[in-house]
């Protein structure tokens, strides 16, 4: 898909909780051999949201970072979109909690608002719509998140990687953008890899039918359907992010659509921080424009579980190089980082309540 | 003018047998068979009967129970200082005419919600509860904020702390209806559990039940001794502390001793003893240091050294303050004045001063950001 | 109650003070402050008009509560500061993201927006500013 009016990337911001808890921690809270499972899943650590935090106050952090970027002012934003699967309230839109705080839409208000839901690819859909709005003439600018706090079972293989984090996205009009969004594409199936039925605390999942016919099958579709219509090949790329569930599917996913690992590494964080749902692919973007040169040219394609693919061919240019120092960076939350044990994490999480606790949740 | 002329007191302590009621119709009793006459008038204090006993309308309420319907009354709240701003109220009506003699009863009934979650929620309400409370403040924690103040700014340690509730259980032991009638060793304040950093559980007045009750008139006429009311001074504060130019200084004790001085024209030097409000021990030092009787950053001395001791210079809280007598915070301002009134009218038993004549109460709301100070003589 | 229950309407009415620090600025002496008072606490003028202040200070003082009220019992223990920002003007806030014992006088902070009070599991998620030390 092309917009009439082309559409960029204005500025861009992430946050990720600074509280971390090692997959071998998390192994020993069940008694198990982490070095049985760490090459399958390829996450050392992940982050885990304090007591106080949730997906608005993540997706709250990531904007202002954002906005520090794009420097516009934030009344001047008349779309915000948040992409997420852990919304604080399951009725109440956490986008007018976030349009709120950072005063979009000026003084009246005058903006669209939604959270949007399609698992782990959310955040990018939320760009999609954006993309619409503004390549259309309808708004000239437009905030899309895609933040979690993401669940996993106790015990469940998706303990090592739900984890806490989020990245925002200010789209603007090309000409004030730091990177020019040049096409994207989708591509949907009804395809039951991965769900929460209404009122669960935790996700279900298809252990191996998750892999080939639903993350393989719908991010090499997205990429190949993509570089096919705008006649790109992965040697026309100088980065590759793949959504990235754990640290091994996406580079293999991206070896089989023949990028090297040098074009995927730079932006594949789920190693350092866990996945982080709506914000997965988007972190690693992030990660790519914290480092990306001017003319660089950046294929992402998130996957969402139930199931499907946003595909983005992003070129960047010389702006770049004025903003990225004007908010911290994706290593500087990375390495922002303190350690809790098993116990912490159940308390952090919720999974342990106090006698007559009102303050839950 | 106005007198006190009678006085009953239940002890101060957890009450789990009385409720509300029982407890300001006890004291109610004592002060009415003490005085041995009928009042035209009631006037009841308390802070918390809303918050933690679902009770209002406190006036009705106490003649409802006490055998006095139809009897005015009315309840006056002004937090740790509602009993003292009650006895204020009720001069008022004695001054003006509306009343003879009035009945004045404090009662507060805190233990009915056992978690110490539940009290703190309670007390604090007398902090400003949108923007010090809402971010999670307490009441504790506010003299919290003064004492590391008061540590950092004259150099003072723990240590130097723990004189202060030190003298306070040891006045208490003497004291019939004080709370806490046991001495505290110096080794137990050091192992204080934390409640806010640096303020630890010793540093703190008790949670506490009790009643008070006292009868004013405008003649001396009760049967078992009488004591004149010289004068008030009452000034306020800010009550968000964080909107505050000083945390060791406290200019509405300095404005309500003043005037109290003033009005009753009397020096300094004639108060024999001081019945001060020691919500914390940072407070009852600072409260000593506005009221003239230790330089500023010294009252650890004056407490250390056996200034403030009951047979000393200048007694602080001879039957043992909020710290151990207890605090039932909205009767805890009769207390201290039907204290006063026992003092000064040679009736105080162990905890009593000899010669007491001339007395001070110092009540205060929040973090002294409600003062009351009565001078109260024998007569 | 309160206690137990925050007050949807009496949160809502705090929201622009609560999630942007928005405040009040005396146009006749020039006293900043937070809430917005119709009088300005220092002159007594009533020309307030309401301000955005900045997200940055420093502790002035502050204290570690290990016991909290109700509502807030899970998050022990948790540090209330008095904060004050680059303009001067002064709040008390709860510090975040901290280790109590490293919290010093004079710390550079800046504001976050974090969940402040829960009413339980079906009531209200409060959010306000609190304040942590500087990442960059």
């Amino acid at each position: 898909m092309r917009a009439d009016r082309k559409v960029g990337i204005v500025g861009w911001g992430v946050y990720v909780p600074q509280w971390r808890i090692r997959s071998e921690e998390l192994a020993r809270g069940w008694g198990r051999d982490w070095k049985r499972y760490a090459a399958g899943i390829m996450v050392e650590e992940k982050s885990v949201p304090g007591l106080d935090e949730d997906t608005f106050t993540i997706a709250y952090e990531a904007s202002v970072n954002a906005l520090r970027r794009a420097r516009i002012d934030p009344s001047k934003l008349r779309a915000v979109y948040v992409g997420t699967e852990s919304k604080p309230y399951a009725v109440k839109t956490t986008a007018t909690m976030l349009i709120e705080a950072l005063g979009a839409g000026g003084e009246d208000r005058l903006t669209t608002g939604a959270d949007y839901e399609f698992a782990c690819k959310a955040g990018t859909e939320a760009i999609q719509s954006i993309i619409g709005l503004i390549g259309s003439g309808m708004i000239d600018y437009g905030l899309a998140v895609g933040a979690d706090t993401a669940q996993g079972a106790p015990g469940d293989a998706l303990e090592y990687t739900a984890s806490a984090g989020g990245a925002a996205y200010i789209l603007g009009p090309a000409e004030e953008s730091i990177a020019i969004i040049e096409a994207s594409l989708s591509h949907v199936t009804d395809t039951p890899d991965f769900w929460r039925r209404q009122h669960e605390r935790y996700p279900a999942h298809t252990r191996a039918f998750t892999g080939e016919p639903a993350y393989f099958k719908h991010i090499m579709t997205a990429a190949k359907k993509l570089m096919g219509l705008i006649g790109t090949t992965p040697d026309d790329y100088d980065y590759a992010i793949f959504h990235q569930p754990n640290g091994k599917f996406p580079l293999r996913v991206g070896t089989r659509l023949g990028f090297t690992p040098d074009k995927i590494k730079p932006g594949l964080i789920t190693p350092y921080i866990g996945n982080t749902y709506s914000g997965s692919a988007l972190v690693g973007l992030a990660a790519v424009l914290d480092q990306a040169k001017p003319g660089q040219k950046i294929l992402v394609v998130s996957f969402g579980s139930g199931a499907g693919s946003d595909a983005f061919h992003i070129e960047v240019n010389d702006k770049i190089e004025e903003v990225r120092d004007l908010a911290p960076k994706v290593m500087d939350y990375v390495n922002r980082k303190r350690y809790v044990d098993y116990t912490t994490y159940a308390r952090y999480r919720r999974m342990i309540r106090m006698l007559h606790d009102f303050s839950a949740y | 003018m106005v007198y006190i002329v009678g006085v009953g007191l239940t002890p101060v302590g957890n009450h789990w047998s009385k409720s509300l009621r029982h407890l300001a119709v006890e004291a109610s009793v004592k002060a009415l068979e003490d005085y041995g006459k009928d009042v035209d008038y009631v006037v009841v204090s308390n802070m918390l009967s809303g918050v933690i006993n679902g009770q209002e309308n406190l006036g009705s309420y106490v003649v409802s129970h006490l055998g006095k319907i139809g009897t005015p009354a009315i309840k006056v709240e002004a937090a740790g200082a509602s009993g003292a701003a009650a006895s204020v109220v009720a001069q008022g009506l004695i001054s003006s005419g509306m009343a003879e003699r009035v009945l004045v009863v404090g009662v507060e009934k805190m233990t009915d919600y056992t978690s110490l979650e539940d009290t703190t929620s309670a007390l604090s309400t007398a902090i400003d509860s949108e923007y010090e409370g809402f971010p999670g403040g307490t009441l504790d924690a506010m003299h919290a904020l003064v004492m590391r103040e008061y540590m950092k700014k004259y150099g003072v340690n723990r240590e130097d702390f723990s004189y202060f509730p030190l003298l306070m259980h040891k006045n208490a032991v003497d004291t019939p209806h004080a709370q806490l009638r046991f001495k505290l060793k110096p080794e137990s304040y050091m192992r204080s559990p934390m409640i806010a950093e640096p303020i630890t559980l010793l540093d703190l007045a008790p949670v506490s039940d009790g009643a008070a009750a006292i009868v004013l008139s405008k003649e001396p006429d009760g049967p078992n001794g009488n004591a004149e009311i010289l004068s008030v001074g009452h000034a306020t504060d800010t009550i968000a502390i964080y909107r505050r130019e000083s945390l060791t200084e406290m200019p509405a004790i300095r404005a309500a001793f003043s005037e109290a001085l003033e009005r009753a024209n009397i020096e300094r030097g004639s108060i024999d003893l001081y019945n001060i409000h020691d919500y914390s021990s940072v407070l009852g030092y600072i409260t000593t240091e506005e009221l003239g009787l230790a330089e500023r950053g010294k009252a650890p001395e004056l407490f250390k050294n056996g200034g403030a001791d009951r047979d000393g210079p200048t007694p602080v809280n001879p039957e043992g303050g909020l710290k151990a007598r207890g605090n039932p915070v909205g009767a805890t301002g009769v207390y201290q004045i039907a204290e006063a009134f026992l003092q000064v009218t040679g009736r105080a038993e162990g905890a009593q001063v000899e010669g007491a004549k001339t007395a001070l109460t110092l009540s205060a709301g929040g973090l002294a950001s409600n003062v009351i100070i009565h001078l109260i003589r024998g007569v | 109650m309160w206690a137990y229950w925050q007050s949807v309407p009496a949160h809502w009415r705090e929201i622009p003070a609560r999630y942007r620090l928005e405040g009040g600025e005396c146009q006749d002496c020039g006293y900043r402050m937070i809430p917005r008072e119709d009088i300005c606490p220092k002159c007594g003028s009533r020309n307030v008009k309401p301000i955005n202040l900045p997200r940055k200070g420093n502790v002035v003082n502050y204290t570690v509560i290990w016991n909290a009220p109700r509502g807030y019992e899970y998050y022990t223990p948790y540090v209330i500061a008095i904060i004050e920002l680059e303009d001067g003007t002064r709040l008390t806030a709860q510090l975040t993201d901290v280790e109590p014992s490293d919290v010093k006088e004079g710390m550079e902070v800046e504001m976050v927006l974090r969940k402040t009070r829960v009413s339980g599991e079906s009531g209200l998620i409060a959010y306000s500013y609190k304040f942590r030390p500087l990442i960059k």
